[in-house]
């Protein structure tokens, strides 16, 4: 999948590379390292380091699937997975490194602007995997090699197709303003969790924080993370998602769930989540090794199999079923205006919602 | 006994030391500092700035900000309407249970101590399943049965009816113990006085037995409403899905990116001062109980017939018990086999997959048992032991200052887990003692909050040990740690296990501090709960619940196994 296909209109995919690019650099020289291949000699010293912690806010299911997968790819490096939503796991990280606490090996976000931040404070590791430099597209990996998309998907709106009829389904987010759906909708917290406080700054962008002023009178269930409300949608326990990860909808939808996605007439906010390894990481080798594996082919057709996400590894294939991404319409992503923002996100947030 | 005193005789006591008295000493500075080092890092932190500068700001935010006030007034709302219940329903059961010809009495004390020991956030959790509006279990059923609509629902456990219900749940336990056993100790010959004098049951229940237990009620009400004010997990599970803030999920939130300890700090201060304050007026209130037991012993209360109420109050107690009980425990096995948390298992849609998730998957549940494991067996041996040598001093008024000893070891009752959490945290980031990060700081933590209820336990046991036995060994020259050895350890071993394992437990159902304290290396099975709960994996938290309960109520039956144990009961 070339990135030209990946957003349906050129202005954005131009707009949104030169976001990236920008956010993405801090010199107009690249300091990105060679590619590195996964040698014997990496697996060897990654065996003997025994294990390797991965700080990700990949829901937790799918999250210990990529680790059991690796586990068995490379036996004898056992993989430690500390799921959090990604406020939470920055939270965690920058309380950790304040006590010079260095735990964790390998993190993955949902919030872009995450690794702008660890980037900027000289944590992360030079270290490009083979894959991202032969097959990802420039604007999906650092341009000094420190982080690369490591999945992408969008935050929908959903319904449970057992208390709402097709035709009477939201069909963008105007819609979940109607009174109708009054005490039914469910949504997750920006402060939890880095698909939503994305989501946020692109709705607040480009809807206005008088959405949110009017949602918020609507009665929203508020879950924390944005892998909730399709778990909540799958129970019954509300009708409609505001927010929350298109990839729990595919995955609770094809095993039979009653639940079906929504793409909102004004646009989907795209949420890209990169992978980082830590210079200070307790078990560089598998650390090394680990994000490897989590870019190659087989692994990024596992997450699109198995967990309903999307990558930008051009040779791996789209499940049949599902919605190409090419055909959403998506709202543009900014790491670096969330990076930005994100503190008063979250307060306007807590004003509005109460919580 | 007698051979350890013999051989004890020969050691000529000039050449004995008696270490008691530094060791003493050292425990009471290791106390002071456990519990003074956290408070005044709070109290310092809630008087300064974010650039370190002293201001009065963040008290003024607290009381102007309507986000600090209205959680201010919710956590009250919420603590008086759970005492208030809590009162009204364990008042009744206690005099049932502990003055009536109750069937199945031993059967309710049981389930009320199975309602104690369950960790409140999982109560919390078991709750959401059954009555959340929509997908809950009952209003399902409620729906299905009377064929009302969708919308309808019975309960709506996302309220502050509903966490108030679910408070009251496992906090009335606390009301029953105090109630129970104040009824269990009241002479019955006072009632007697009054039915010979003519009074009739109603009016010697009125005049006699009521007031006689009203110390002890009141005293019940204030711990009770002291546990609803500082409980983190049930209103975090089930208040911010409602969109409200209680005063602990805002001191944790205050702690959430960016972090403002310095707000936290303040608004902990508050809880703080008012349960000193409430645990002064309770220690007047029980101060006065001394006047039932004045009199020495007395025959066991007459156990008044209930005749044809009998079979009604017992059913009806145990229908009461069904709601922290039965029912939780009953929705957690269902979503444990069920493929959707809210479906109800049939002999087709059992599923392993939970099961099989917990045990093979979850990467991060061997980490949290193990520490569970470690912290659990270490704060009950530190703790024991702590309380076992200041209970001693205490008792014995071996040294000058043990009424010291005896008020350090008491004085974390009036610390909210969460408070203590924000004053550990405060202290042990910085040099020189960088504990965050390591076992360490939780330890301190579960020390700290398990010392009050194993002192009062283990002062009790060494009390009921007639001093004369250890008299007779140190007359035959053994210093006072060797007669400590020889003579009152031996006895007292029933009465140390005990407090050993009810400590154990009190380190598992432990959120509030922990959730502060934690890092991704020390994490505990609540907190890994707690996680699970942030992303809806209810058939994962079931599993481990139902594993957390099963080690809870083992370790709870092997005490009741030892001879002379059968009826030990918490302390808090």
């Amino acid at each position: 999948m070339r990135l030209s296909k990946l957003t349906r209109r050129d202005v954005l995919i131009g707009s949104s590379a030169l976001a990236m690019g920008a956010a993405f650099s801090t010199g107009v020289m690249s300091a990105a390292p060679p590619a590195s291949a996964i040698t014997p000699e990496l697996i060897a010293a990654a065996k003997k380091e025994g294990k390797v912690v991965w700080y990700t806010s990949v829901d937790l299911p799918l999250a210990e699937k990529v680790a059991k997968a690796f586990e068995a790819k490379y036996p004898g490096v056992v993989v430690r997975v500390e799921r959090s939503g990604a406020e939470r796991v920055f939270q965690r990280i920058g309380q950790e490194y304040g006590s010079k606490i260095y735990a964790c090996d390998v993190v993955n976000s949902s919030d872009a602007a995450h690794s702008i931040v660890w980037k900027k404070q000289n944590m992360l590791e030079a270290f490009v995997p083979e894959d991202v430099a032969k097959f990802y597209p420039a604007e999906h990996k650092d341009v000094d090699g420190q982080f690369a998309s490591f999945r992408i998907w969008v935050s929908i709106i959903a319904y449970n197709t057992d208390l709402v009829k097709k035709e009477d389904a939201p069909k963008s987010f105007a819609d979940l303003l109607d009174p109708k759906w009054k005490g039914k909708m469910v949504k997750a917290h920006p402060g939890y969790s880095g698909t939503i406080m994305t989501a946020t700054f692109q709705m607040q962008r480009d809807l206005g924080w008088g959405y949110f002023e009017k949602l918020a009178a609507q009665n929203v269930m508020q879950v924390q993370s944005s892998a909730d409300p399709p778990k909540r949608l799958a129970l019954g326990e509300r009708a409609v998602m505001a927010d929350g990860n298109e990839y729990n909808i595919f995955e609770i939808g094809e095993k039979g769930g009653p639940v079906a996605p929504v793409y909102a007439t004004e646009g989907s906010p795209l949420i890209i989540g990169p992978t980082a390894v830590f210079k200070a990481a307790p078990n560089p080798n598998a650390a090394k090794l680990f994000t490897a594996y989590s870019f190659s082919q087989e692994c990024q057709q596992l997450i699109i199999d198995v967990g309903g996400l999307r990558s930008v590894h051009p040779q791996t294939k789209d499940k049949p079923g599902r919605i190409p991404f090419k055909d959403i319409k998506v709202m543009k992503d900014d790491p670096a205006g969330v990076e930005a923002m994100s503190d008063e996100i979250k307060q306007r947030y807590s004003k509005i919602f109460k919580v | 006994m007698t051979t350890a005193a013999l051989s004890a005789a020969p050691a000529p006591r000039k050449f004995g030391v008696d270490v008691s008295k530094p060791v003493l000493y050292a425990f009471a500075a290791a106390l002071c500092v456990l519990i003074v080092l956290p408070l005044s890092w709070l109290v310092l932190y809630s008087f300064t700035d974010a650039q370190g500068a002293l201001t009065f700001s963040n008290f003024y935010r607290l009381f102007t900000e309507s986000t600090f006030l209205e959680p201010l007034i919710t956590t009250f709302i919420i603590a008086t309407s759970s005492a208030t219940i809590c009162c009204a329903v364990a008042a009744p059961m206690g005099w049932l249970v502990a003055r009536t010809d109750l069937p199945f009495s031993s059967v309710v004390r049981a389930l009320v101590t199975a309602s104690f020991v369950t960790p409140p956030f999982l109560g919390a959790i078991a709750w959401e399943i059954l009555a959340a509006p929509n997908s809950g279990l009952l209003n399902k059923t409620y729906r299905a049965i009377t064929g009302a609509g969708q919308d309808s629902h019975l309960f709506n456990i996302y309220s502050i009816e509903g966490i108030v219900f679910v408070i009251s749940c496992y906090t009335f336990p606390y009301v029953f113990v105090l109630v129970a056993n104040s009824l269990d100790r009241t002479p019955g010959e006072l009632e007697d006085a009054s039915s010979i004098l003519g009074g009739g049951r109603w009016y010697t229940a009125r005049r006699v037995t009521i007031p006689l237990v009203l110390p002890a009620l009141l005293a019940g009400a204030l711990v009770a409403f002291l546990q609803a004010m500082t409980l983190f997990g049930s209103p975090a599970i089930l208040a911010l899905p409602a969109g409200f803030h209680t005063m602990t999920t805002k001191i944790w939130s205050l702690f959430q990116f960016p972090p403002k300890p310095e707000l936290a700090a303040a608004a902990s201060l508050p809880l703080l001062i008012l349960t000193v304050f409430l645990l002064r007026a309770e220690h007047m209130i029980l101060g006065r109980r001394g006047f039932s037991v004045v009199g020495g012993k007395y025959g066991a209360p007459r156990l008044i017939p209930l005749h044809r109420w009998r079979w009604p109050a017992s059913i009806l107690c145990l229908m009461v018990l069904m709601l922290p009980v039965f029912l939780p425990y009953a929705a957690l096995l269902n979503a444990t086999f069920s493929p959707v948390a809210t479906t109800f298992v049939t002999f087709k849609n059992a599923t392993m997959h939970n099961v099989h998730f917990v045990l093979f998957e979850l990467s991060a549940a061997s980490l949290a048992l193990k520490n569970t494991v470690i912290l659990g067996t270490a704060t009950a041996t530190i703790g024991t032991a702590i309380a076992l040598v200041i209970a001693y001093v205490a008792a014995r008024q071996a040294v000058p200052g043990h009424r010291l000893l005896g008020f350090l070891a008491t004085a974390p009752i009036a610390i909210p887990g969460i408070v203590l959490g924000v004053g550990l945290f405060l202290s042990y980031t910085r040099p020189p003692f960088v504990l965050y990060g390591t076992l360490w700081i939780l330890l301190i933590a579960f020390v700290t909050i398990a010392l009050p209820s194993a002192y009062q336990q283990l002062r009790a046991a060494i009390r009921s040990i007639h001093p004369e036995l250890e008299d007779a060994s140190r007359i035959l020259g053994a210093t006072r740690l060797r007669s400590l050895w020889q003579i009152t350890a031996p006895l007292l071993r029933t009465g140390v296990i005990a407090t050993w394992c009810f400590v154990f437990v009190g380190v598992m159902r432990e959120l509030s501090a922990a959730i502060i304290l934690f890092t991704s290396e020390t994490k505990v099975i609540s907190v890994l709960i707690y996680d699970l709960n942030e992303s809806g994996d209810l058939g994962a938290i079931s599993v481990i619940g139902i594993g957390m309960l099963i080690i809870t109520f083992a370790v709870v039956i092997a005490v009741n196994r030892i001879p002379g144990f059968g009826n030990v009961r918490f302390r808090t």
